[in-house]
Parts: C-alpha cells; structure tokens; sequence
C-alpha cells in the first residue's frame, strides 16, 4: 500500500476559478476548498515549496486585465499582487505590448527565498523578488529584436494566445534557466537571465518548414528530472523528445509509440526519483488537430527506459467515448516512493492514477475545464 | 466627478457608484488606482490603452480615447462590453 507522510493538496486552476482538495499522506480523505475567485480565469497556482505556505494564482476574467493573487495562509486569505506582469515601454522600435495572461508560474531556486517566474501570453518573461508581490520584466527576452521576431505577433498565435511557457530551474544551479515559447523553440541561460542560448536542435517541425527557423518550433512542455538535472523531456507539437545534457542535440523518443496513437500531446510528466520514468497524454493531432483522446479512448503512456518503449496506463479511465484530452499543465505527480500521476480533463475531472498511472480513480467531476494541477506538499 | 463601477470592479471599490477626480480619463484611472489599488489594471493595460471589451461612456457617450478631457461635473461609467449575449 503507498503512503507518505506527507500532507498534499492538489492545486486546480480551471476556466472558472481554482479549487484546493486537501488530503492526507494516504491520498484520500480529501476535503474541497472551493471556489476560489469564481468566475476568473485561473491559468496556474503554485505553493511555494521553500515555505509550504504562499500560494500564488494567475488570474484574468473575460473582460478585466490580468493580475496575480497572492496568499500566505494557504488560501484563506488572498490578496491581489501590487504590481503584477505587465511590459515596459516599447523600445528598439519594437512595437508595444500588453499582457493578456499570466500563464506560468515557477518559484524560484531554493537558494533564492522569496524569487518567483512567470511567462506570460503573448510571450513574456518576468521576475519577481518579494514573493509575487511585483514583477519585473526581462529585457533580454522581452525587448530582444531576435527574441521578438521568433515569437511573432499575437496573430501567429494560437486562438487563445501564444505562451512563454515550462520556465525551468537547474535544482543544481539558480542561473541556470529554461524556458519553451509555443511558438518559438526552447532557451536557456546559465547567467540567470542575462543572455540566452537556443536549444532546438533535433526539434521537428511540421512537414514543409525549415527546422533552422525557431520560430517555427513549437515546445508544448519542457521537463527537468529532479534525479538527473542533466535529463531533459520535452512534448513538442511534433513529437516526444528527451536530451542528455552536455549534449545539445534533442533525440525524438515518440517514435517508439503506436502509430495509431501518435507522439503528439501536450504535458510531459517525469518521475520524482527516475530519470529513466515519464508519462504522456496523448492527443489527436491529426486533419485539424481535435485535440481529444486518440479515438475517444483517453490514457497516459509511461516509459521505463527513457523513450526506448512505452505502456499503456488506461485502467479505470473510459474505454470508448471519452473524448476529453489534458493541457500541458493538467497532468502532474507526486514525489511519493511510488508515486501517484494526477489528470485535470479538459471536461473538468479530477483522477489520481495509483502506482504511476496503473490504476486510475475519478476524484472530482464537474468542475469547470481544467487549466492546470499541481500537487502541493503542506508544511 | 461620479464614477459608476461594474460589478466585476466593486471587490475594489465595494460599492457602485465611487468618487474620484482626475482632468482626463487617465488621470481619473490614476486617481482611481490611488484610491482603490490594483483597479486600474483591470481596465487599462500598461500601454495606457483601454483594454478590449471595455468601455468608458461620458456623460452617456462612449469614449475610447483616454486623453478625453473631463469637467468636475462629468459622470463617467466603466461598463464591461456586452458581447455575445
């Protein structure tokens, strides 16, 4: 039987306002916490593993701007960021910009108490140093000719917007970032932001383009292994990737899937104490890209080696007519000696897959769609 | 001058209808902010443009430009576009 002695709570950002279901160290006996901020569009919220406590939420609604909530008791009280993600001034003859959405948040290194990240839509990158109280854009992505040229206009992107997504720390190192742009590939810095590398080599592109473009890449989730920094997964819009630094050169790992499902999805899952373990949602991207479960059969594919060959994980998930798929946020795992995966349907179900995705049970339905999950360890 | 809020704004502001002063909408956004912190950034973006699906009516006449100067007797309403039913 697994269990952890650890408290968890699971983190649900949906199109309708967030929601904490709160439970022990058996994962069960959860308890609802919820709504929060009904009504609002809930990209992301994020604990702050460095104190257990501080919960922060990217929030817009359908008409009002974008902003950042901001709680230090775990959600009983909030309080609204006072100067949330927002671009400079245009400069560099670059044409101004507006923040749309936060879409991301990552704290920041353990040795860097109170650091946080966020990307936005359309494509920015921001600091903040007082916990998510204000933010500060970085000139060197968001004002960077090059930069903006790859991520284009808000018009080559997708209907929702285009993202600065899977911004990534090195647990080893605080100036080592990543960061993916859907679309315009994937970056990294080893001086904390200052300047940028571009990591796409290997990357596909769709059929017809030049993969030396970046703009034309598009990461969908990026994911570091907490037992090996130096592995890298990545779900791309054309394929599964994983790269084995030094090396710079993505190898695609999706080919080994079935061919009728495809290697095309959005999250990527790694496991907490395996480098050779991650997970996949699989999605239907073919004629005009559905984005539901290949053939209305939703499950999560695992691989043991790294890429070299995948499982099935659908038991207890619908065999036939389940026509939901999962945002590149919504699929998420625990750190548990066997850990649990957890599903956020975009049809706003909630499901825990025991024993990494072995057996799946619903915890939640009826939410509103699922933007994003993570799992919170409460101090 | 009044202010009429929408609903979406009163967890600022708490009630519908506020005071605030300013000599052009900008400035009545900024004396707004001042009073009711975070409230501006809902409705004007850091370009100082009104944000889409916002609108601003003076005086019963729908204004988009944020220089539009106003009189201490104007009656601005923030209103959240009617769009889609």
């Amino acid at each position: 039987m697994n269990s952890s002695p650890t408290r968890l709570a699971l983190l649900v950002a949906t199109r309708k306002g967030a929601w904490l279901f709160r439970g022990d160290g058996q994962r069960n006996d959860r308890t609802v916490d919820g709504p929060h901020f009904l009504g609002h569009n809930i990209s992301h919220m994020q604990l702050d593993p460095r104190d257990g406590r501080t919960l922060l939420a990217a929030a817009k609604t359908g008409h009002l701007g974008p902003t950042v909530f901001r709680s230090t008791d775990l959600g009983a009280t909030w309080k609204e960021a006072r100067q949330p993600p927002a671009f400079d001034k245009p400069s560099n003859s670059l044409p101004a910009r507006a923040v749309d959405h936060t879409f991301w948040l990552t704290p920041g290194h353990a040795s860097e108490r109170d650091t946080w990240y966020a990307g936005t839509s359309p494509q920015g990158l921001f600091r903040s140093e007082d916990g998510g109280v204000s933010w500060t854009p970085l000139p060197s992505v968001n004002d960077d000719p090059q930069f903006r040229e790859w991520m284009g206009s808000a018009q080559d992107g997708t209907p929702d917007g285009p993202k600065l997504h899977s911004i990534t720390l090195d647990p080893r190192d605080p100036a080592h970032l990543l960061f993916g742009m859907s679309g315009g590939g994937v970056h990294e810095s080893r001086d904390a932001g200052r300047s940028w590398t571009t990591l796409i080599d290997g990357m596909e592109v769709v059929e017809g383009f030049d993969a030396a473009t970046v703009t034309f890449h598009d990461p969908h989730c990026v994911r570091i292994c907490p037992s090996n920094p130096d592995r890298l997964y990545q779900q791309n819009h054309c394929g599964i990737y994983r790269l084995d630094r030094p090396g710079t050169t993505w190898q695609r790992i999706g080919r080994s899937m079935p061919a009728e499902v495809g290697d095309v999805g959005f999250p990527m899952v790694v496991h907490p104490h395996d480098a050779d373990i991650a997970w996949v949602f699989p999605m239907d991207g073919t004629d005009v890209w559905p984005r539901t479960s290949p053939a209305g059969r939703p499950a999560v594919y695992m691989t043991r080696d790294g890429g070299h060959t995948w499982q099935r994980r659908d038991h207890g998930l619908p065999q036939q007519q389940g026509w939901w798929t999962i945002k590149r946020q919504a699929m998420t795992v625990d750190a548990g000696p066997e850990p649990a995966l957890y599903l956020g349907t975009t049809s706003g179900e909630l499901w825990i897959g025991h024993d990494g995705g072995s057996r799946w049970t619903n915890i939640a339905r009826h939410l509103p769609e699922i933007y994003a999950i993570e799992v919170a360890e409460l101090k | 001058m009044k202010v009429l809020v929408p609903s979406a704004l009163r967890s600022y502001t708490g009630a519908s209808h506020v005071d605030a002063a300013g000599d052009t909408l900008l400035g009545l956004f900024a004396d707004l902010d001042q009073r009711y912190p975070g409230l501006r950034f809902r409705v004007v973006d850091e370009q100082q443009r009104l944000r889409p699906n916002m609108r601003i009516f003076v005086n019963g006449l729908g204004v988009r430009d944020l220089s539009h100067l106003l009189q201490p007797g104007d009656f601005v309403a923030i209103v959240l576009a009617l769009s889609g039913g």
